[in-house]
């Protein structure tokens, strides 16, 4: 409980939010999100584009204020507590903090002045962060004439000088190529193993399971599951029947009959993935009620369920990429 | 709504600064200013610019408009005071650039993150403005001794004169800033420059104002940029500079306190 002379409880959580709502003219973009992330974990918020994450994470690293709901984050409330909060955090947003026209090591020198280091300590600890990034060729270079991946390194590097206790990431491998955002992902493996608390936000299903111990899925403004990778998947169906079918007129009506139950479409490829727990007998029950004539489906294969269509399930229709025919399930992964 | 409880375990965060230390650090402006100093002379056409111009424009008054001008001086001597503030005036667009493109670019969150304030932001912005001005006045003063300006002060009327227009180039850079606060793009920010060469060509700077129609009197010959001027020249030429001194100062603090207030309310608005 908060008191006179420090206002700083003791929590268990490194971020705990409740009732987080924010709105912007007629939109509500956020709507009574919370959340709790423990200490030392990596937590991922995933999301469709618009989603929230963003405003999210603004929130959560005080740049913008809640019009309702709590939130405390190292202990400290995020409108009471900003300034501690601040002390205790960073955040590298989905475009680079940087200024394009100094240097690697000025732009890490600058940081470290700013989080509080002076004179010599300044300069070791940019080149500390250069060296652990892979950065020390390119220090003395202008950030401008650097490439997306190590730009983003850069970034993230910044973010670290003041050591903090709670790293805010918005989309760290947005408009990554492959190999820079497997750096990333090693990075941020890196640094959770270091024992800070990482919250990331990420549209990439793909990306919330190699790196999170637990996800939470923000849809419309809410939250609207939340728990390990695992528990996400148990909660759909254990496994996922993929149906090929015979042609576009056999995908469409199977399409049809199944209705909202298929968490899989990809025309293109004429297949349709429907949740089941896997059994003989709820499998061949699923083929009888869809294809009672056998003359729809061509093949079929079970499989384990994925955490896109834990995604696909969860949020709604109009933000989610994977009902609108022709979209096909390796963008909304890779996009 | 939810309260939020929770057990033992504090989260101690690891960061350098005291967490007792709320107030902003002296050194977050030195290090701002540093920025933002090195950020200029990175952009060499810009730089080139601003000491280039105030030569220019004092060699097309002196050489193609001043034959025509009669100021009972020789030009050159006149209208040096004058070139020095248009070219504040105009150069301080670039600092409401400079604002502008902070503020719309992604750094602006990694300062805030980091809890570095409003002012000492705005202050790194102003400072780079200041080195760009004092660099342009040598280079303005070397050029005018070349071409036969012949000033007579003594070293602390020499002092003077700088620090009247020092006072002069933070305020209208510190309006530069907020402005770059209030408008969206770094386009319409450079449009400030329109507000100073106004301000200028509508003052003593080139012209005597008694050349112009009667009834532009009154607002000419007492607005800021005249008493700067004629502060300047008399300081600079000896002559004496009646209430015009403690007028030009009174106002250049006036518009300097205004607009570091505002400039103070437009971050607030804006990073809500």
């Amino acid at each position: 409980m908060p008191n006179q002379t420090d206002r700083r409880t003791d929590c268990q959580w490194a971020i705990e939010a409740a009732g987080l709502t924010k709105t912007y003219g007629s939109t509500k973009v956020l709507d009574e999100a919370g959340l709790r992330v423990a200490p030392g974990s990596v937590f991922s918020l995933l999301g469709p584009n618009g989603a929230g994450k963003t405003t999210m994470v603004r929130i959560l690293s005080t740049l913008l204020r809640p019009d309702a709901g709590r939130a405390r984050v190292a202990g400290f409330d995020i409108i009471a507590d900003r300034h501690q909060v601040r002390r205790s955090i960073s955040l590298t947003g989905q475009y680079a903090a940087l200024d394009g026209l100094l240097t690697g090591v000025e732009n890490l020198r600058m940081m470290a002045r700013l989080s509080g280091l002076r004179g010599a300590a300044a300069g070791r600890r940019a080149d500390e962060l250069l060296a652990r990034f892979g950065l020390t060729e390119a220090a003395r270079r202008r950030v401008a004439t650097y490439s997306g991946g190590m730009r983003r390194r850069l970034d993230l590097a910044a973010s670290l000088v003041g050591r903090p206790g709670v790293i805010f990431l918005d989309e760290p491998t947005t408009g990554l190529d492959l190999p820079s955002r497997q750096v990333m992902w090693q990075v941020i493996e890196d640094l959770a193993g270091s024992g800070v608390t990482v919250f990331l936000t990420t549209q990439y299903l793909e990306e919330a399971d190699q790196l999170a111990g637990r996800v939470a899925v923000l849809d419309a403004g809410r939250i609207v599951a939340e728990g390990t990778t695992a528990e996400l998947k148990d909660r759909v169906a254990g496994q996922r029947l993929d149906l090929t079918l015979a042609g576009p007129g056999a995908f469409a009506e199977a399409e049809h009959r199944l209705g909202d139950r298929a968490t899989h479409r990809d025309p293109s490829a004429l297949t349709l993935g429907v949740p089941t727990d896997g059994t003989a007998p709820a499998v061949r029950a699923l083929l009888d009620e869809i294809d009672p004539e056998r003359a729809l489906v061509g093949a079929f294969a079970v499989r384990a369920t994925t955490l896109d269509d834990v995604f696909l399930a969860l949020t709604s229709p109009e933000t989610n990429p994977g009902t609108c025919p022709g979209t096909s399930r390796k963008e909304i992964a890779h996009a | 709504m939810p309260e939020i409880t929770g057990a033992a375990q504090p989260v101690l965060a690891a960061g350098h600064r005291p967490a007792w230390r709320l107030s902003t650090p002296p050194a977050d402006y030195l290090t701002m200013a540093a920025r933002c100093a090195r950020l200029a002379t990175r952009q060499v056409d810009a730089l080139v610019t601003s000491l280039a111009l105030p030569v220019v424009l004092m060699l097309t008054f002196v050489y193609l408009f001043g034959g025509a001008i009669s100021t009972g001086t020789r030009y050159i001597t006149y209208v040096v005071p004058g070139v020095l503030l248009l070219c504040a005036g105009v150069g301080s667009a670039t600092t409401a650039v400079t604002v502008c493109q902070d503020m719309t670019g992604g750094i602006i969150d990694r300062f805030r993150s980091l809890d570095v304030g409003s002012l000492p932001i705005l202050s790194g912005h102003v400072a780079a403005s200041v080195v760009r001005n004092a660099a342009s006045a040598v280079l303005v003063f070397a050029v005018a001794l070349g071409i036969g300006f012949r000033p007579h002060a003594s070293l602390a009327a020499w002092a003077a004169a700088a620090g009247v227009l020092l006072l002069y180039v933070l305020a209208i850079s510190w309006l530069a800033a907020a402005f770059g606060l209030l408008v969206a793009s770094p386009e319409a920010a450079n449009a400030f420059m329109f507000v100073p060469m106004i301000v200028a060509y509508a003052s003593s700077a080139f012209v005597p104002v008694r050349t112009m129609p009667s009834w532009l009197h009154g607002v000419a010959g007492h607005q800021p940029a005249t008493l700067v001027i004629e502060t300047m020249r008399g300081l600079l030429l000896g002559t004496h500079i009646g209430a015009n001194g403690w007028q030009a100062v009174a106002w250049c603090g006036g518009i300097f306190v205004v607009s570091v207030g505002l400039g103070a309310a437009a971050f607030r608005r804006r990073t809500r």
